[in-house]
């Protein structure tokens, strides 16, 4: 049953399993368990990234295909959302067309970009997104009448998703049952089923196809298949997982910009998630999201006190200021791509006994 | 008659990614004239010459080079030791002119204006086209300045992949002619050819190959005169005119 | 044999291949013309045009670079921009302390200092390229995806190094003297400084272009491009040649570096990744790996960026996007595809 549950795709591992069941238990119970906003938030975020992170190895681990258009069809997704809430009101209703639209809207740009630019090369493909992508940030923040500009927008959502409505009364365990807390929890369960959508498609028939296509493209086209199809059909699943993770982060934040959606540096961290979790499995998302937003989230902090104790030292006070964590993780990020391309999961899986 | 040993390969095998092509390859190409090696296609002969010239590393065994290992020595270092490459696919550089490729291929110094003279002598092409984009010349012409290429300098040992494939008759006869020319110079040809007619007419020493393997090797007089041992060695009679 | 044998096949080709070869060159101008009809004033276009011209130059100067080292090493850098940002810091740092050569009236020590703070920052992200090419690229020579990764990575790095040396803060400086102002010719106000950016831009082009038809090192260029095995089986030490041509291109992203901060006048540790896009889209038009399709490329983006910014400015950038998909429609590979033998 568990199995089916996950297509057959087992952790393989007893640490990565451990690991996985502590972050799956932390994000259920997350509520419970670790009480404040702070944290509260931290947990729907790394929600929102495990499905976004997920969507986006699906492209890159299991197609080989690099594209650096991904928090773009992230973006469509939120805006889609919040431009349905912001124009016909905080219903039911625009929740659900603005989401489909953002899909839709993502599904047809990815193929637009797919079938233009997947015949040539990797690098090709991954020149033009980057171009696009940016271009396109660019666009949103221009078009302030209707995106609000750099501002970004911000808009009412159900109320029974809101910390003003009270569900009961009284507290469970000391967490107030309230509208933000039914906001969490559908964040939760649509990642979570969103995820286990993305792990029966990499072991369908067309997920292992997209595998033999990525080992050798050459290869798979001389036995028959359409490499394009199956690149551009991955490119288009991948952007709409994308764009339903960023409406799950519209509703959950009740505000859409370019700097939470679109920004170069979403990208950058998504491609350090992929690839410090392990590139070609989708477990790899999980723990490289969770890890990663735990460390910007908390590590930073504890960044700032080891800059605060070095004072002293001048230029290594500089290397270790919380600001520049990103330096270490791109570090990191070289190593695991040279040394470890499969990640944490592929080290937790070689090491197994 | 025998030489001593320009070229010794001693139990080499070649893999390509997952492919175990060359499985223990004994061979050696005696100073002076001309060795063929031949075999059916997939035999591993392209990969035997692009073994020596250091384009795919051996995973095991020897190559010798005048009595100097040279297994595991950089593609450019094995060329500068006087060993030249005529590939399967010319490897001209369309994209420059005739001169352009000769001056390239004169890498230690400026073109030797005599030497360049016998050059076209022996392919006049050579000469009419000195200013042609090489990209427009004809398969035979490019075949022409691949060899050119090769001999523009002095080299001791020359590695000719199938020069007359896919040419016409009297351009193959300008090449056997050429290449026997070349022999009288010091100059050593291992020759990988197909074409057993022209093979027979210029080799002095043969190597026969087979997966991956050299299954018979002696002087070419001896294999010509048995039809029943060429029969044997895969049938090459039957390849011999195509 | 005689040469009758072998019929010469040369005249039939070229005509054809010239005209693949002449009609991308036609692009600029009509675009140029399309410009002036559009915007109807004169002088308005003049001054639009040169400044599209001289933004065109120094994209030119970044990106070719970037495509030659892709042509003969197959290695797109997605870390290039880096070598702008850290060029553009370096110059300004220069030229900070230069700051009496560049206040002083006298145009020979204006153009010194500049020329210095240029010498500078090539040399500087020229060794750059030199330990960029060594660490980071060499082990994943023939892996794209792991190169694209890589060279990411490599960017983050640097960017972040950036702002361990320069801190977190923008930078400006002002042009010197002698680079300041516009000359005005009838209506039109041409800034002194574009026109210096397409003259050092189209020097640049020719010197090029002289070097890659005229000189050994180029012929190996343009051979390496199509065939580096065969280079190699000559007697070259290809690597080498790798080598000289990364850190060439990357000296000459910090030149290009410089000239967009003085352009500018502010410089961040994102310009790099920013101009990256600009510089990619002129690449990908040009063609991967061509120099003359990237310099056409360059132009072209160059003039619509600016005819678009005064026509309709929300839309430049996608303007360019739009260009490059209309050449991809004409020509998948770009205006002037490479050849490659493998």
């Amino acid at each position: 049953m568990l199995t089916r549950l996950l297509s057959g795709d087992t952790p393989r591992s007893g640490l990565l399993t451990a690991l996985l069941l502590i972050v799956l238990i932390s994000l259920a119970f997350a509520p419970f368990l670790f009480p404040g906003t702070r944290s509260l938030e931290t947990a729907a975020r790394i929600c929102i990234f495990i499905v976004l992170v997920a969507s986006y190895d699906l492209l890159l681990g299991y197609a080989g295909i690099v594209s650096f258009a991904h928090t773009m069809f992230f973006g469509i997704g939120a805006y889609g959302t919040a431009l349905a809430l912001s124009t016909t009101g905080p219903g039911y209703g625009s929740l659900i067309w603005g989401t489909a639209a953002g899909a839709v809207v993502a599904a047809v740009f990815a193929l637009a970009i797919g079938l233009f630019s997947l015949r040539v090369k990797a690098i090709f493909f991954a020149m033009v997104t980057l171009a696009v992508a940016s271009a396109f940030a660019v666009f949103v923040s221009q078009m302030s009448w209707l995106t609000g500009g750099e501002d970004g927008l911000n808009y009412k959502i159900p109320r029974e998703l809101t910390p003003a409505f009270k569900l009961i009364d009284e507290k469970i365990l000391g967490v107030r049952i309230n509208g933000k807390l039914l906001a969490y929890y559908l964040v939760f369960f649509v990642s979570a089923i969103l995820f286990l959508v993305m792990l029966r498609i990499v072991n369908s028939p067309f997920g292992r196809t997209l595998k033999a296509v990525r080992d050798n493209a050459f290869r798979a086209e001389a036995i028959g298949y359409r490499v394009v199809w199956y690149r551009t059909t991955a490119t288009i699943l991948s952007a709409v997982m994308a764009a339903l993770a960023g409406s799950l982060l519209a509703i959950w934040l009740r505000y859409t910009g370019p700097a939470t959606t679109l920004s170069m540096e979403i990208m950058i961290d998504i491609l350090l998630m992929v690839v410090i979790g392990g590139m070609g499995t989708l477990y790899g998302a999980v723990l490289g999201a969770t890890l990663f937003i735990l460390a910007q989230t908390y590590l930073q902090t504890l960044m700032g006190v080891a800059a605060d104790a070095s004072s002293a030292v001048p230029l290594f006070s500089t290397l270790v200021a919380p600001e520049r964590w990103l330096l270490w993780l791109g570090v990191l990020f070289i190593l695991s791509v040279y040394f470890f391309p499969s990640g944490i999961v592929g080290r937790l899986r070689a090491g197994r006994a | 008659m025998m030489a001593e040993a320009l070229l010794t390969l001693s139990g080499v095998h070649t893999h390509i990614g997952p492919y175990h092509i060359l499985q223990g390859v004994d061979l050696v190409v005696p100073e002076g004239g001309v060795t063929v090696l031949l075999g059916r296609n997939g035999a591993g002969k392209t990969t035997t010459l692009r073994t020596i010239m250091g384009l795919w590393n051996a995973s095991k065994g020897d190559i010798r080079f005048d009595d100097h290992l040279i297994t595991r020595l950089a593609t450019p270092e094995i060329s500068r030791r006087g060993i030249a490459l005529v590939p399967e696919d010319m490897g001209i550089f369309t994209d420059l002119t005739v001169a352009e490729n000769m001056i390239l291929a004169a890498a230690s110094g400026p073109l030797d204006a005599k030497r360049l003279e016998w050059i076209k002598e022996l392919f006049p092409p050579i000469g009419t086209f000195w200013n042609s984009s090489a990209g427009t010349l004809s398969g035979g012409q490019k075949q022409m300045l691949s060899v050119a290429r090769a001999i523009i300098e002095p080299r001791r040992l020359i590695l000719i992949d199938e020069p007359t494939k896919g040419l016409a008759p009297a351009i193959i006869k300008a090449m056997t002619d050429a290449l026997r020319e070349l022999k009288e110079t010091d100059t050593t040809i291992l020759l990988v050819e197909q074409n057993f007619a022209m093979a027979s007419g210029i080799g002095d020493t043969v190597a026969v190959m087979d997966d991956g393997r050299i299954i018979h090797s002696g002087s070419m007089k001896e294999l010509a005169g048995d039809a029943a041992l060429q029969e044997k060695l895969m049938g090459l009679s039957l390849e011999a005119h195509q | 044999m005689s040469n009758t044998a072998v019929k010469p096949r040369i005249e039939k080709i070229p005509l054809k291949e010239k005209l693949f070869q002449k009609l991308p060159v036609f692009l600029v101008p009509v675009l140029a013309l399309t410009g002036l009809a559009a915007i109807g004033n004169p002088s308005s276009w003049l001054t639009l045009t040169v400044a599209g011209l001289a933004m065109g130059m120094m994209i030119f100067i970044m990106a070719s670079g970037l495509t030659v080292v892709f042509g003969l090493m197959d290695v797109i850098n997605f870390g290039h921009g880096a070598f702008v940002a850290v060029g553009a810091f370096v110059g300004f740092t220069v030229l900070a302390w230069l700051a009496g050569w560049t206040a002083s009236p006298s145009v020979m020590l204006n153009l010194a200092a500049v020329l210095i703070a240029i010498l500078a920052a090539m040399l500087i992200t020229g060794l750059l390229g030199l330990a960029f090419e060594r660490v980071i690229v060499m082990p994943v020579y023939g892996e794209h995806l792991k190169q694209i990764l890589v060279t990411m990575g490599g960017l983050i790095v640097a960017q972040q190094m950036i702002y361990v040396v320069w801190g977190p803060d923008e930078l400006h400086i002002s042009r010197p003297q002698a680079l300041q102002g516009s000359f005005v010719i009838g209506e039109a106000a041409i800034e002194k400084y574009r026109l210096v950016a397409v003259a050092i831009g189209l020097a640049l082009f020719l010197a090029m272009r002289h070097i890659l038809k005229k000189t050994k090192i180029g012929l190996l260029v343009r051979a390496g491009v199509e065939n580096g095995e065969m280079v190699e089986a000559l007697g070259y030490r290809i690597r080498r040649l790798f080598l000289i041509v990364f850190m060439t291109g990357s000296a000459l992203a910090g030149l290009g570096g410089v000239m967009w901060g003085l352009y500018q006048e502010t410089i961040t540790a994102h310009m790099g990744s920013e101009i990256m896009v600009l510089v990619f889209i002129v690449v990908i038009i040009g063609g991967l790996g061509s120099v003359e399709g990237c310099f056409i490329g360059a132009m072209l983006v160059g003039l619509l960026a600016n005819y678009t910014a005064f026509l309709a400015p929300k839309v430049a950038l996608i303007s360019t996007i739009a260009l490059m998909v209309v050449i991809l429609m004409w020509r998948p590979q770009g205006l002037y595809p490479v050849v490659k033998a493998k």
